[in-house]
């Protein structure tokens, strides 16, 4: 069994089902991407993982646990993190004030220290630590929101189109950081809309069409696959 | 549904008959009319909230401008009041619209940095323009035979005009709080609407060259007959002795207030039929879609702002209306009986306890809220002597207690206000339509 | 010399019973904006919570002097605070609990708490009303001034003196003591940062894993405590009347809008404005402007803005510019 394995989701916000029979798995130290065409249900899965949705069926398992009853706040306890598409900062507090909150539920001492690493990580948050994050940029806010869930120290990394709305450049370079995260042991499951780029560092990948696992396989594979590249990632 | 309503109303009514037996038809017939007037104060509420869901907390101050419109139409006027302060009273109006004329005028050729601080400059010096011509009048206004009159008195005419004249002056206070705070958060309009009413009133309280303050205008005249002149006219006699009346004045009090009763009936008629019609236009539709889901219909190219502004104006001539038949019905106005836990906060619970939206639900809401708020004394005096009944009749906590007991019918609306919300939101009378989206509804 | 008198003057009947009263606006004002942040909603009963901690309060200080329990020459009203304080914090968690949670579960929209919240309003007015009736209470004892007119004319060499209420110099004490202590409780505390964070986004708070039944019972706590230290300060430094309370909610709320909603900052300066506009615009400048002129000039009227029956007007004026220049207040709050 993989180290995440959400499988056979299937439910929907009330009235009809979005996901049908829809499995998503992660490994450890590996980057999962979920891409599909708008309106294919790849947010929703990421909820449905976290617990945002009520699967009528189906069951996610973290780490040989089984959390499909947990509340999505009973989640993060158990080790996984969350960055949410938008208002994923909060606007009025400082970066630093940011990272503490990540660090809330934590009762060790070790807190400075990951707060560090995650200044190492990502430079700029270091020099900007005593701003407001409401201030910064797109791209900076984006490297506080993923700080912030780092800070739980999350065996489980998900992130909901991290890369909506910034530059090119900057989406590149969250990606490399995104990998870095990955090497350090770190399980990531990505929602995102640039799949080109998502996959050339995925190491799986979900193709998604109405809710349903349409292809499934390596980020390397997909991107060869004549089909895929045709359909979705646009010839 | 309609059963429903029936069984409710028919209680209601059963209720009030018993009144009659038990105590009097004079008791009865007194709560009836004011049960009447609270309930148009709750059609008007529920136009607000039940149609547009608007937090009106202001009820209270477009009452009381309803009320002072029936003074400033009905009272004779005081012509040594006119002739001594009519010119400086006119000057005054003119300099108020020459300000006004001035501060539009300026605001168009300035540019736009100075606006504010020219915008503020004129109207400094337009109040204290009117200031100069305005203080002298008022003082020689209110020193006219201070004892008797001392204000400017009104217009002198039947008080039935000042009816729909008040809807007219709600209607217009209503506009200028609406254009302002609607649009904005919802609960800025609650918070702008409780500011106004205590304005209105302050003017009503302070201003007696208008309405005499603390003074209280009295006798104001009636559209219905005198008990004094009926019970020598010899038609009434002979009614009376018809009807077996044992006292003469108790006959003539129980028929000037069915007079009332049936002036009243009328009005609350009349807006029941346009608010039903109304809510079952397509314009009512329109205001229901609107209050479920505001984005949906402004994405749908419904000027939302602009149609809460209608109801909400609607809704305040109503309120307007009911607040110039109770100054009618008093005689007086006494500005220093508008309280809002009275006359805002009140009309709330009836509304909400009726039905949310139900028009039928606010009369029935208005005719049981007002029999409990009138009956609550009488209950309190009793539960609060048989509660300190062991303590005797000398002891002081007892005394104290007794003498709080009026204070219990707060209790009780807050009481009736929670319940009704927590177990009930859409109250005795339910609106037809699906609203249970509506209170749930996340902003 | 006329220039300073003129100063006095102004400082005797302007500075200082605005900056009392502004102080005691403040603690309303915080109040309503923590509940405004953390709950958002407008607290109708915020009034009467006010209300219920003074008379409280007051009734201990009766008991208290009737045992004899003095701490003269500062006010008996001060020791008995803690308790007044006790039970405001007391009837918030218990309408908490009884009334408000229910519709935080369901998520109600905001107006529908804010008509819950007359409820509220209309039950703990009933109370205060059978408990200690609607007629004015006195409770004010110790000493009055600190220092008198009379005795600041001699020192300053003035015509004018500055008259200074020791409820006045408590009020700023006190205020400025509870201010200190929320600033750093809210900048520097676990909890303090937890509320900051679920006042600026509930689901990224909760995200984090902050528990907010846990934020909105501090929320309560601190909210009703300043009510409490407000309306006895208020009492203190007028008297107590039960009726009062529900017409402050304007100038509170005024201040609260004014600073931007769900800033305690904000709140503060608001407050502050709303106090000494209102003071300023019905004072009458009539002797000021006397000291100002040449000698026996003297203008004819009071010159008065505004006069002190409409003292609410000044908030309602002060509310309705702030709805069409800036709604979200001078520091940027929450307009939805």
């Amino acid at each position: 069994m993989s180290f995440l394995s959400a499988t056979g989701m299937t439910g929907g916000y009330g009235g009809s089902d979005i996901l049908h029979d829809c499995t998503i798995t992660v490994e450890k130290g590996e980057i999962a991407v979920v891409v599909g065409p708008n309106g294919a249900g790849k947010s929703t899965a990421m909820k449905a993982v976290f617990g945002m949705l009520n699967l009528r069926e189906g069951s996610v398992v973290l780490d040989g646990k089984d959390i499909t009853n947990l509340a999505p706040q009973e989640r993060v306890p158990e080790g996984m993190g969350f960055v949410p598409q938008n208002r994923n900062v909060f606007v009025s507090m400082t970066v630093e004030e940011n990272l503490d909150m990540g660090a809330f539920i934590r009762k060790d001492d070790k807190i400075e220290e990951t707060k560090q690493q995650i200044f190492d990580l990502f430079p700029i948050l270091g020099e900007k630590r005593n701003q407001p994050a409401g201030e910064l940029s797109g791209g900076q806010r984006q490297q506080v929101a993923v700080g912030r869930a780092l800070m739980t120290q999350p065996k489980l990394l998900m992130l909901d189109e991290p890369t909506a709305g910034v530059s090119p450049i900057v989406m590149d370079e969250l990606f490399d950081k995104i990998v870095e995260v990955a090497r350090t042991g770190v399980a990531i499951l990505m929602v995102e809309q640039n799949a080109r780029q998502a996959l050339e560092i995925a190491d799986h990948g979900f193709v998604l069409v109405q809710g349903r696992n349409r292809f499934t396989d390596t980020g390397e594979a997909l991107l060869a696959n004549e089909e895929v590249r045709r359909s979705f990632l646009g010839g | 549904m309609t059963k429903r309503v029936a069984l409710l109303y028919g209680l209601m009514c059963l209720v009030l008959i018993a009144i009659g037996f038990l105590q009097s038809w004079n008791v009865a017939f007194g709560i009836f009319n004011l049960c009447v007037i609270s309930a148009v104060m709750a059609l008007g509420v529920n136009m607000q909230w039940g149609y547009a869901g608007l937090f009106n907390v202001g009820v209270m101050g477009f009452t009381a401008l309803g009320g002072l419109t029936a003074v400033l139409v009905s009272m004779p006027p005081v012509g040594e009041a006119w002739a001594a302060a009519g010119g400086d009273i006119a000057l005054s109006l003119l300099s108020l619209a020459g300000t006004i004329v001035a501060v539009i005028y300026a605001r168009r050729i300035v540019p736009p940095v100075l606006k504010l601080p020219v915008t503020l400059v004129l109207l400094l010096a337009g109040y204290f323009l009117i200031g100069v011509f305005f203080g002298p009048a008022t003082d020689a206004i209110e020193s006219i035979d201070p004892a008797l009159s001392g204000y400017l008195g009104g217009a002198g005419l039947p008080v039935l005009v000042a009816w729909p004249l008040a809807g007219l002056v709600a209607a217009g206070a209503g506009w200028l709080i609406g254009r302002i705070a609607l649009g904005l958060r919802a609960d800025y309009l609650a918070i702008a609407t409780l500011g106004i009413s205590e304005i209105i009133i302050a003017i009503i309280k302070y201003e007696e060259w208008l309405s005499r303050g603390v003074k209280n205008v009295t006798g104001i005249p009636r559209p219905v007959p005198y008990e004094v002149n009926l019970v020598e006219s010899e038609w009434f006699i002979n009614l009376a002795n018809f009807f077996g009346a044992s006292e003469i004045s108790d006959a003539a009090s129980l028929f000037v207030k069915l007079c009332y009763a049936v002036l009243f009936v009328i009005v609350l008629a009349i807006i029941m039929w346009f608010a039903e019609r109304a809510l079952k236009s397509p314009w009512g539709r329109m205001m229901r879609a609107i209050r479920d889901n505001r984005d949906a219909a402004a994405a749908m190219g419904k000027d939302v702002k602009r149609r809460h502004l209608q109801t909400f104006v609607l809704g305040c001539a109503v309120c307007g209306i009911a607040g110039a038949m109770l100054t009618t019905l008093d005689g007086q106005l006494t500005p220093t009986s508008y309280i809002p836990l009275r006359y805002t906060f009140l009309i709330w619970v009836m509304v909400i306890l009726g039905g949310s939206g139900n028009n039928w639900g606010s009369i029935l809401g208005g005719f049981i809220i007002w029999f409990l708020w009138v009956e609550a004394e009488p209950f309190g005096n009793w539960f609060m002597s048989t509660v300190t009944a062991p303590l005797g009749e000398e002891s002081e906590l007892a005394q104290h207690l007794v003498a709080g007991a009026a204070y219990m019918r707060y209790l009780m609306m807050g009481a009736i206000l929670l319940t009704v919300m927590r177990f009930a939101p859409k109250g005795l009378i339910p609106e037809a339509t699906n609203r249970s989206t509506a209170m749930t509804r996340s902003s | 010399m006329e220039i300073l008198n003129a100063l006095a003057l102004f400082a005797n009947f302007v500075v200082v019973p605005a900056t009392a009263y502004g102080a005691q606006l403040a603690l309303g004002a915080l109040g309503v904006t923590l509940i405004f942040g953390i709950l958002r909603f407008a607290n109708f009963a915020h009034g009467e919570l006010m209300s219920f901690g003074t008379m409280i309060t007051i009734l201990v200080t009766w008991f208290l002097q009737n045992m004899g329990v003095s701490i003269a020459p500062f006010p008996t009203a001060l020791l008995a605070l803690p308790i007044g304080v006790l039970a405001a914090i007391s009837m918030a968690l218990v309408t908490d609990r009884m009334v408000f949670r229910f519709y935080r579960k369901q998520r109600s929209n905001p107006i529908v708490f804010a008509i819950v919240s007359v409820g509220v309003m209309f039950l703990i007015a009933g109370i205060i009303r059978i408990v200690i009736g609607p007629a004015d209470q006195s409770f004010a004892d110790g000493q009055r001034f600190i220092i008198g007119a009379f005795d600041s004319r001699r020192a300053l060499g003035l015509d004018e003196g500055i008259a200074i209420k020791q409820s006045q110099v408590i009020t700023v004490v006190v205020t400025a003591i509870v201010v200190a202590w929320l600033f750093w409780f809210l900048q520097k505390t676990r909890s303090g940062k937890a509320m900051r964070a679920y006042s600026d986004d509930e689901d990224l708070a909760l995200l984090s894993g902050i528990n907010p039944e846990r934020v909105v019972t501090i929320c309560w706590v601190i909210a009703a405590a300043l009510a409490a230290i407000a309306g006895t300060l208020y009492g203190l430094d007028k008297t107590y009347k039960p009726f009062i309370f529900l017409q402050i909610l304007l100038p509170i709320f005024a201040a609260t809008i004014l600073g931007g909603i769900g800033q305690p900052v904000g709140a503060i300066l608001g407050a502050f404005i709303v106090a000494f506009s209102e003071v300023t615009v019905t004072y009458a400048f009539k002797k000021f402007l006397a000291y100002l002129g040449p000698t026996d000039w003297a203008p004819e009227g009071l010159v008065q803005l505004l006069s002190t029956d409409y003292k609410f007007a000044v908030s309602f004026i002060i509310l309705v510019a702030v709805l069409l220049i800036r709604p979200t207040g001078i520091i940027r709050g929450k307009v939805i």
